[in-house]
């Protein structure tokens, strides 16, 4: 086995009888452990997943295996699975084991998905580098000086290097897009609640989202389709029936496709991804579709709108970790009140503490109104707007950052220098519709450059269909 | 709006955190920088506008109210910093006059 690219390549050794999970599994161990200076893993389960393949393989013996019978999956390690430590790359969650599993995650495990450790990724998922993880950050392997973009940092290189078929990752503010486009991945952030967020931990409940990483648009439907839908554990997620996304992947017909015009016309956007976007929509007008200039007057509000909105949640959130009931505790505290202090102190990092002072901020009495009333009525507004482009539009495209992969410890001095990474996948994310990033070729420093395609509530299908028909590599 | 130290040691403690002497001064820049940075949405007209509240569509997901296995208490402590098996335990707060 020289290379695995897709979950394509495993079931053809698989069913050609040329490899046996077990093999798959060494194969991505050796991978692993090969790439150990990408610190794309916080934890490797290498002697749990070998035996899981061993009873996957007898399994396809008997033909009674699942639909994903050799995948392996990384996962950011934000998500819990029973017996296994979970930290967000936080030091607060030393110790921890999860006492249940996610939904998505069971549901891959259902169908006989391995799962093959654990991810790095920001702390609690809030940043855009990975470099705010307690546990170091993550390399691009493409250029192994430069950030893998974040939070799922580590998800998003776990793919890029092949450590694994496809991993999860989550998606609050563009934490899976921007990572796959750095590292030129396939990544999918869904609509708000297409996904259960049982078993997530939670960072910005009214953003967080639930997504895929992997190197092709058919492996990211399969995986889609099979976590998402409705479960009893999550009140908020969509009951709606989740079509077979990967059963259909071409798209038919004429699409009209907007892009906004001031984006183009703008500075702020490094000129390479300028002309990626420019010559897509060309080649979209030669393939036959309507392509549409439209005007988003809200666009720029997306970021300090959400800015406020998810700190707030966020303080609101991390509220639980207080060294009472798990994870760190102090050892030097007098009284309790010292005690809450010093072990949320000496235990979150220095943008958690910034965001979660942020957010106590914003939600104070004196402020609640005029920083966090007004950014949810913007929301509205924002939402509101985007609709309105998506309902008379199949799809909006749009850059999914400003620039390719920055260097390590380019933009970690001034907190808005890096909020400004996010500028491009917010709008999805204050919306709550669904949007992909897709590879779509280098600048000119051989750097991946990624293609947003953003759809309305609950297109996932079109998504996947206009991407694989259109922004394929294979 | 500016945040002073005041307000900075205010919130701090609200957020039960503990700010260094010497990272006031950084923290309060930060935090304005980024206040000064949000307020630009004074500029969006939002009046008569309803707040965004609920971002799922549903509503009401009903379920049967059935008694089930929940984790029992063996469980819920082993991830306890410090525990006596029955209870979670916590410095001493009776009489503590600073919370």
């Amino acid at each position: 086995m020289e290379s695995i690219r897709s979950f394509s390549d495993i079931r053809q050794l698989i069913e050609g009888k040329n490899a046996s999970c077990e093999d798959i599994v060494l194969f991505y161990l050796k991978k692993i452990e090969e790439n150990r200076h990408l610190n794309a893993f916080l934890e490797v389960f290498s002697e749990e997943s070998l035996q899981r393949a061993r009873i996957i393989d007898q399994k396809i013996q008997q033909g009674k295996a699942g639909r994903l019978a050799g995948m392996v999956v990384g996962i950011k390690d934000v998500f819990c699975l029973k017996d296994h430590k979970i930290q967000a790359a936080s030091k607060i969650l030393e110790g921890f084991v999860s006492q249940f599993t996610a939904t998505a995650l069971q549901r891959l495990l259902d169908e006989d998905a391995i799962i093959i450790g654990r991810l790095n990724c920001d702390e609690f998922a809030m940043g855009s580098s990975n470099e705010n993880s307690a546990y170091g950050p993550v390399l691009n392997a493409a250029d192994n000086s430069r950030v893998p973009g974040g939070s799922s940092g580590g998800s998003a290189v776990a793919v890029q290097a092949g450590l694994c078929t496809v991993a999860l990752g989550s998606d609050t503010g563009g934490s899976i897009r921007q990572p796959a486009a750095f590292c030129d991945v396939v990544g999918i952030k869904p609509t708000y609640s297409r996904v259960s967020r049982y078993g997530l931990l939670a960072y910005a409940s009214s953003f967080d989202c639930v997504g895929v990483f992997s190197s092709n648009i058919e492996d990211n439907a399969l995986v889609l389709e099979i976590m998402a839908g409705a479960d009893e554990y999550d009140s908020t997620v969509s009951r709606s029936e989740v079509p077979a996304y990967s059963k259909n992947l071409l798209w038919n017909g004429p699409a009209k496709v907007a892009y906004v015009k001031e984006l183009l016309d703008g500075d702020g956007v490094q000129e390479d991804i300028k002309q990626n976007l420019s010559s897509s929509l060309q080649m979209l007008k030669e393939a036959g579709h309507e392509v549409i200039p439209v005007s988003f007057p809200l666009l720029k509000y997306a970021l300090p709108t959400y800015y406020i909105l998810i700190t707030a949640e966020s303080s609101s959130n991390l509220s639980r970790y207080d060294g009472v009931k798990y994870g760190y505790r102090t050892r030097d505290a007098k009284g309790i009140l010292d005690m809450y202090k010093k072990t949320r102190t000496q235990a979150f990092g220095e943008e958690v503490r910034r965001r979660i002072m942020l957010g106590t901020f914003v939600l104070s009495a004196s402020y609640y109104d005029a920083f966090y009333t007004k950014a949810q009525k913007v929301r509205n507004l924002i939402r509101a707007e985007a609709i309105k482009i998506l309902t008379e539009h199949d799809f909006l495209l749009m850059p999914v950052t400003p620039t390719t992969a920055f260097k390590l410890g380019e933009h970690n001095k001034n907190p808005l220098e890096m909020y400004l990474a996010d500028l491009f996948t917010v709008q999805a994310s204050v919306a709550g519709i669904p949007a992909i990033s897709v590879p779509n070729g280098y600048d000119a420093n051989n750097l991946p450059i990624g293609l947003q395609i953003i759809a309305n509530y609950f297109e996932e299908e079109q998504l996947y269909q206009f991407a694989n028909t259109y922004f394929s590599r294979s | 709006m500016q945040i002073d130290k005041e307000t900075l040691r205010k919130i701090a403690h609200l957020a039960r955190l503990e700010i260094q002497p010497q990272d006031e001064g950084p923290m309060i820049n930060d935090l304005n920088n980024i206040l000064t940075w949000v307020e630009q949405l004074n500029e969006v007209n939002t009046e008569g506008v309803e707040p965004l509240t609920n971002m799922s569509l549903e509503e009401n997901a009903f379920r049967e109210d059935e008694v089930k296995d929940h984790i029992v208490r063996e469980d819920a402590l082993k991830n306890a910093p410090d525990q006596d098996g029955t209870y979670f335990r916590v410095p001493k707060f009776l009489g503590n006059s600073s919370s």
